[in-house]
């Protein structure tokens, strides 16, 4: 798109009008935040008494506090349960609804309720589901004569937390696959049972390679979401102070910033968070051009 | 004949797996309405149907000293505003990427889809000192507010749909004697109907679901959302056993969007499909 009309004289202070906005919140609220971040994380500040400069301490307490430790290792045990189990799940499901079988906008709508819908409000029904003594889970294990089991104690709340978070996320994935799975020529399907290849050399050969641009566009945005994941954690796990019974790395910038009101420290952590990130995505980057298939 | 049978047989199994996910997908939002129409002392009862059925939750969560309603509103004029900031700058910004050609058109592209990077976890310490000097925390105002200047994933939405508008159009107007302004007002903005809807369907569920930002900026019960408002009830009514109005509560905050979801659904899918998904 290199053509456009050119403004015309005065039309130039239209146009900068236009642009105003959005160059006023790239300039304040999206660079100039982060380079804020970036200086508040080398000091000790509470809003109330002067900002106290303290160099690269913030940093090298990250290391040596057991809290921020775990945080990190809860962050990343919940992305390695997380983004597999919706990547797998949601695939397969849109393998199924790829199918020309009737009913398929109804199953659609019902797998996509849960993305829109609030997590607070359905984290309120989780909270029911897995509920030790009065929970329909555990109703449902005690009719098949199983012991009820505490959902949300502290070793098992992570998986518990985990599923909800899937739950909530397939169907965006669905979405995401199928129109991968519909981009997929016909032909190469009828090509191949000609050649008498079945059902599963199907999806190996054919579907799973020609469909490798959706996954690795999925596996990126579910490890964006699993490092920031945050409502259903908190509507299931939090315990007072702020804290939680399984605290991730949001979990601990929200508590330092605004329960303990240590900034600098929230904001170190949240840099961390994002060198984090960044580095998950370069990795990603580099695998997809390994082995990514584009047309 | 065999083809036939192996046809069959699929589509049942296809069905069987479909159905057994969508019972625990639908299971919850069901268990959600029945405990709200049971009584409290039925709360844990494991039916689906209430016996008997009562409106008294609903009732209580309209009384006067839950404040409901007054978070009711809150979520929806904060939603409608970031609704309306967000189709308004970024429609704006849009087509001056798509449309226009002037100097440092494409840097600015580009440094504008690099902040989709930028986690907004790390630009909400700053933003909140900011507003916190301006004495704008426990006001709405801090969670609006931004939705009005820009962002990338809305601007770049609508600048893909802007591209597909024939530029035949722009030089006819042109002829005309017709001006930027005019060319966005008149021209763009109404055939891009289709991705307005879109965009604005989902910030709007995104607003309206928010949990992080009125938690930071409106942390007190009553004058709060929705999100918070729940969140902050369900420590009071599990404590007080009443879960009965905790789910009532829950009900009626996700209804709006399960409405404009039926009606609307392929706004929904279409902002997916057409970018990917934002958080």
């Amino acid at each position: 798109m290199e053509s456009g009309i050119r403004p015309l004289g005065r039309e130039k202070i239209w146009l900068w009008i236009l642009l105003a906005p959005t160059l006023f919140g790239l300039v304040f609220s999206a660079f100039g935040a982060l380079l804020a971040t970036l200086g508040l994380s080398f000091t000790e500040w509470d809003l109330f008494t002067p900002p106290k400069w303290v160099g690269l301490n913030n940093y090298i307490m990250l290391f040596t506090d057991k809290r921020f430790l775990r945080a990190l290792t809860n962050t990343a045990q919940f992305a390695a349960l997380y983004v597999p189990g919706v990547v797998i799940i949601s695939l397969f499901v849109a393998v199924l609804m790829n199918r020309s079988i009737r009913g398929i906008s109804l199953y659609r709508t019902m797998y996509y309720l849960p993305v829109v819908t609030s997590a607070v409000a359905t984290a309120l029904v989780w909270n029911l589901i897995y509920g030790k003594d009065t929970g329909v889970l555990n109703y449902i294990l005690k009719q098949f004569g199983l012991q009820p089991v505490c959902w949300l104690c502290t070793d098992r709340a992570m998986l518990s937390v985990v599923i909800v978070n899937i739950w909530g996320a397939i169907g965006e994935g669905m979405i995401i696959f199928l129109a991968g799975l519909t981009a997929i020529p016909r032909e190469y399907y009828e090509a191949s049972e000609m050649d008498g290849a079945n059902r599963f050399q199907q999806f190996f050969r054919i579907t799973l390679p020609l469909i490798t641009p959706s996954i690795f566009f999925q596996t990126l945005i579910s490890t964006i979401n699993a490092f920031q994941a945050f409502d259903y954690i908190y509507m299931l796990t939090r315990r007072g102070q702020g804290d939680s019974s399984i605290p991730v790395v949001v979990f601990s910038i929200y508590r330092n910033a605004w329960h303990f009101n240590k900034y600098g420290v929230a904001s170190a952590q949240a840099i961390e968070l994002t060198l984090i990130v960044a580095a998950l995505m370069v990795i990603y980057l580099w695998a997809e051009k390994r082995f990514v298939v584009y047309e | 004949m065999g083809k036939k049978i192996e046809k069959v047989m699929l589509d049942l199994i296809t069905y069987l797996l479909l159905s057994l996910g969508a019972v625990i997908m639908v299971v919850p939002f069901l268990w959600m309405v029945a405990t709200s129409f049971k009584q409290p002392a039925d709360q844990f009862t494991m039916t689906l149907i209430p016996n008997p059925i009562t409106l008294d939750n609903y009732r209580s969560l309209f009384s006067v000293d839950l404040n409901f309603p007054l978070m009711f509103m809150n979520s929806t004029v904060i939603s409608l505003l970031v609704t309306v900031g967000q189709l308004l700058t970024c429609s704006m910004a849009a087509f001056c990427f798509a449309v226009v050609k002037f100097k440092g058109r494409d840097i600015l592209f580009a440094a504008l889809l690099a902040t989709l990077l930028i986690p907004f976890h790390v630009t909400l310490i700053p933003n909140f000192i900011i507003f916190r000097f301006l004495g704008l925390t426990g006001t709405s105002v801090p969670i609006w507010l931004p939705a009005f200047w820009g962002g990338a994933f809305g601007t770049f939405l609508i600048r893909q749909y802007f591209l597909t508008i024939p530029r035949d159009l722009v030089d006819a107007a042109r002829v005309d004697g017709a001006s930027l302004l005019q060319i966005f007002w008149r021209v763009y903005l109404p055939l891009a109907k289709p991705a307005l809807a879109a965009l604005g369907i989902f910030t709007f569920q995104g607003a309206w679901n928010d949990l992080l930002h009125p938690l930071i900026y409106m942390p007190a019960a009553p004058n709060t959302t929705l999100t918070v408002g729940l969140a902050f009830f369900q420590q009071q009514m599990v404590l007080g056993g009443k879960f009965t109005v905790l789910m009532a509560g829950a009900f009626v905050s996700i209804l709006p969007l399960l409405l404009v979801f039926f009606f609307a659904q392929r706004y929904f899918i279409q902002g997916i499909a057409l970018t990917g998904v934002k958080r």
